[in-house]
């Protein structure tokens, strides 16, 4: 008696904390199905028909986007601005820190102090001197500019992961390296890096999600259309298409879609990135 | 020999010193130094004027601390239900391992998608015409409750203060499920063994090995949800009327709205310094209650 007892008590806590799970699940996916429906209805529709899964499936509003809503060229810079950033970081955050980790000079200590403090302190109105510097060093509105602030913002942390990986490796490796002849930036280049692949997964993928939804620093950057990352274009955009929501879904689901994918694929770094990056605050 | 290793060695810092401290470090000097200078951005000459913008933002510049007390609002509601939400679904998928990897994907889809896509996404489900929320309220009979949430004063910023929660619980969750399940699981089987039930292994030996990770989690949704304002760009803009403003807002309507380069510069550094005191006192209370326990 006692066991039935038991035994269906914990089938029903387990059940109401799947239920509890399952809705908040839910609440997190619903805002995306609605914006994928949205998107695949008509002006008309748009405002009557309020199925998740629409009456009939309108892929016009992808193609009116893509071509005279422009995202074909959003989409491009935005893979242009990625893709440049997600580079230029993984060169210049781990020679940093490998140096930091490896090599001996005077000052190492205070710089590795300087990166990670700029980690932590907040400056919330750095983007106003941010933009009179860009101005006088003509770097504003281009797309120079903008990747080198990227990469600027990206350092620190991408620093102090690689930095802590280079910590716990063995130096067997690089000191065989060394006996064979080889030069620092060649066992950087020929040792550390390849041994370095799982933190650089994370490093990759971090940035990449970092540069592709960022906003503030593409505001203050960007006066040409033609030069806009999406998430900036989508807020013209918005501005200037305020009540076509079917059209305004479809560029949203564009700016969202590849972020989702590499989302799925690697969500495997990206909890080792979080729980990684939170143990160090 | 040994200088030229040395120079060598300094080739590896190099591109990264430079970026810094061209893209960081002097805009960082250079916000304490215009802060003291009422400036439009444009006229080569600054006027110097001390600490009088300081002055202004502290005792003339009420939709300032307007702005602060909304974005303090919006922070008591991550750090109490956004918080207390990722806790309880850490604590429950600890529990049940067998869907934990589905939830977790799903929990972390909202922090992973951009503040201007879940904005304009939440923007669209919460219009008063045609939202999906005040369709699905007429439909169950609750149509006197539809209204438009975003433009009400007196829903608006609790509206943006629930999407902000929406975003936002997904890094919670993960930081505490990685924080529960560095608990051993030995010390909940010896408590057992001893004895003890549900509540009191909860009681005394998850809440307090947990502590710190929630003085941290709690630290990350201050800083956040403070400076966040992107979303809020995206939903309402700051309106109905400052109902939802928040200081960046505040800076950049300084900076853009009104050129005033020096004042949004003061009120940058006015800000950073309550978020660095904010953090200060809350690691310092988490030591103390440590000490004490």
């Amino acid at each position: 008696m006692t066991a039935w007892y038991y035994k269906a008590k914990r089938i029903i806590i387990n059940t109401l904390i799947h239920l509890f799970l399952i809705s908040v699940a839910a609440t997190c996916f619903l805002p995306l199905g609605w914006m994928v429906s949205s998107s695949l209805k008509t002006q008309e529709t748009i405002f009557k028909d309020m199925s998740l899964i629409p009456g009939e499936f309108h892929f016009r509003n992808y193609i009116l986007a893509w071509k005279e809503g422009g995202f074909g060229q959003y989409f491009l810079n935005s893979i242009i601005y990625t893709v440049s950033v997600v580079i230029g970081i993984i060169i210049v955050a781990s020679l940093a820190a490998y140096a930091f980790s490896r090599l001996r000079f005077p000052g190492r200590k205070i710089l590795f102090l300087v990166f990670m403090a700029a980690m932590m302190i907040p400056i919330p109105g750095s983007f106003v001197a941010l933009y009179v510097l860009l101005n006088k060093l003509h770097l504003r509105n281009t797309g120079l500019g903008y990747i080198l602030c990227m990469i600027s913002v990206g350092l620190s942390m991408s620093i102090f992961l690689l930095k802590t990986f280079f910590d716990k490796l063995p130096r067997e490796l690089e000191d065989a390296a060394r006996i064979d002849g080889a030069s620092k930036l060649g066992i950087w280049w020929h040792v550390a890096m390849p041994l370095a692949r799982p933190v650089l997964a994370v490093v990759v993928i971090f940035n990449a999600l970092n540069v592709w939804n960022e906003y503030v620093l593409a505001m203050i950057m960007f006066d040409s259309k033609n030069l806009m990352p999406l998430q900036r274009a989508l807020m013209v955009f918005q501005g200037e298409f305020l009540t076509n929501y079917p059209l305004l879904m479809a560029g949203l689901t564009i700016t969202a879609l590849p972020i989702i994918l590499v989302y799925l694929l690697m969500q495997k770094y990206i909890v080792k990135g979080v729980t990684e990056g939170a143990t160090f605050g | 020999m040994k200088l030229k290793s040395t120079l060598e060695n300094y080739i590896f810092i190099t591109p990264a010193t430079l970026i810094f401290v061209i893209f960081y470090l002097i805009p960082f000097i250079w916000v304490f130094r215009l802060g003291l200078y009422e400036w439009d951005g444009i006229v080569p000459a600054k006027v110097f004027i001390g600490l009088g913008n300081f002055k202004e933002i502290f005792f003339e510049d009420k939709i300032w601390w307007g702005s602060m007390l909304n974005a303090g609002y919006i922070t008591f509601i991550a750090l109490t239900l956004q918080n207390a939400l990722a806790f309880m679904l850490a604590l429950a998928c600890d529990r049940q391992m067998r869907m934990k990897n589905f939830y977790r994907v799903l929990f972390f889809i909202p922090p992973v998608l951009s503040e201007v896509v879940a904005g304009l996404v939440w923007q669209w489900i919460l219009d008063g015409n045609y939202g999906l929320l005040n369709s699905w309220l007429t439909s169950l009979g609750f149509g006197s409750l539809a209204r438009s949430w975003l433009a009400d004063p007196n829903t608006a910023l609790s509206a943006v203060a629930m999407v902000h929660c929406w975003k936002g619980f997904g890094w919670g969750f993960l930081i505490f499920l990685a924080g529960l399940q560095t608990i051993p699981r030995e010390l909940y089987d010896a408590a057992r063994s001893d004895g003890a039930n549900s509540w009191s292994t909860f009681k005394n030996i998850t809440l307090p090995l947990m502590m710190p990770v929630a003085v941290l989690v709690a630290i990350l949704t201050i800083l956040g949800t403070m400076q966040g304002f992107v979303m809020i760009i995206a939903m309402t803009d700051g309106g109905p009327a400052y109902h939802t403003t928040v200081p960046v807002l505040r800076i950049l309507a300084s900076m853009r709205g009104s050129s005033r380069f020096g004042y949004a510069c003061a009120q940058g550094i006015s800000f950073g310094l309550i978020l660095v005191t904010l953090s200060f006192i809350q690691y310092r209370i988490s030591r103390l209650r440590r000490d004490i326990v």
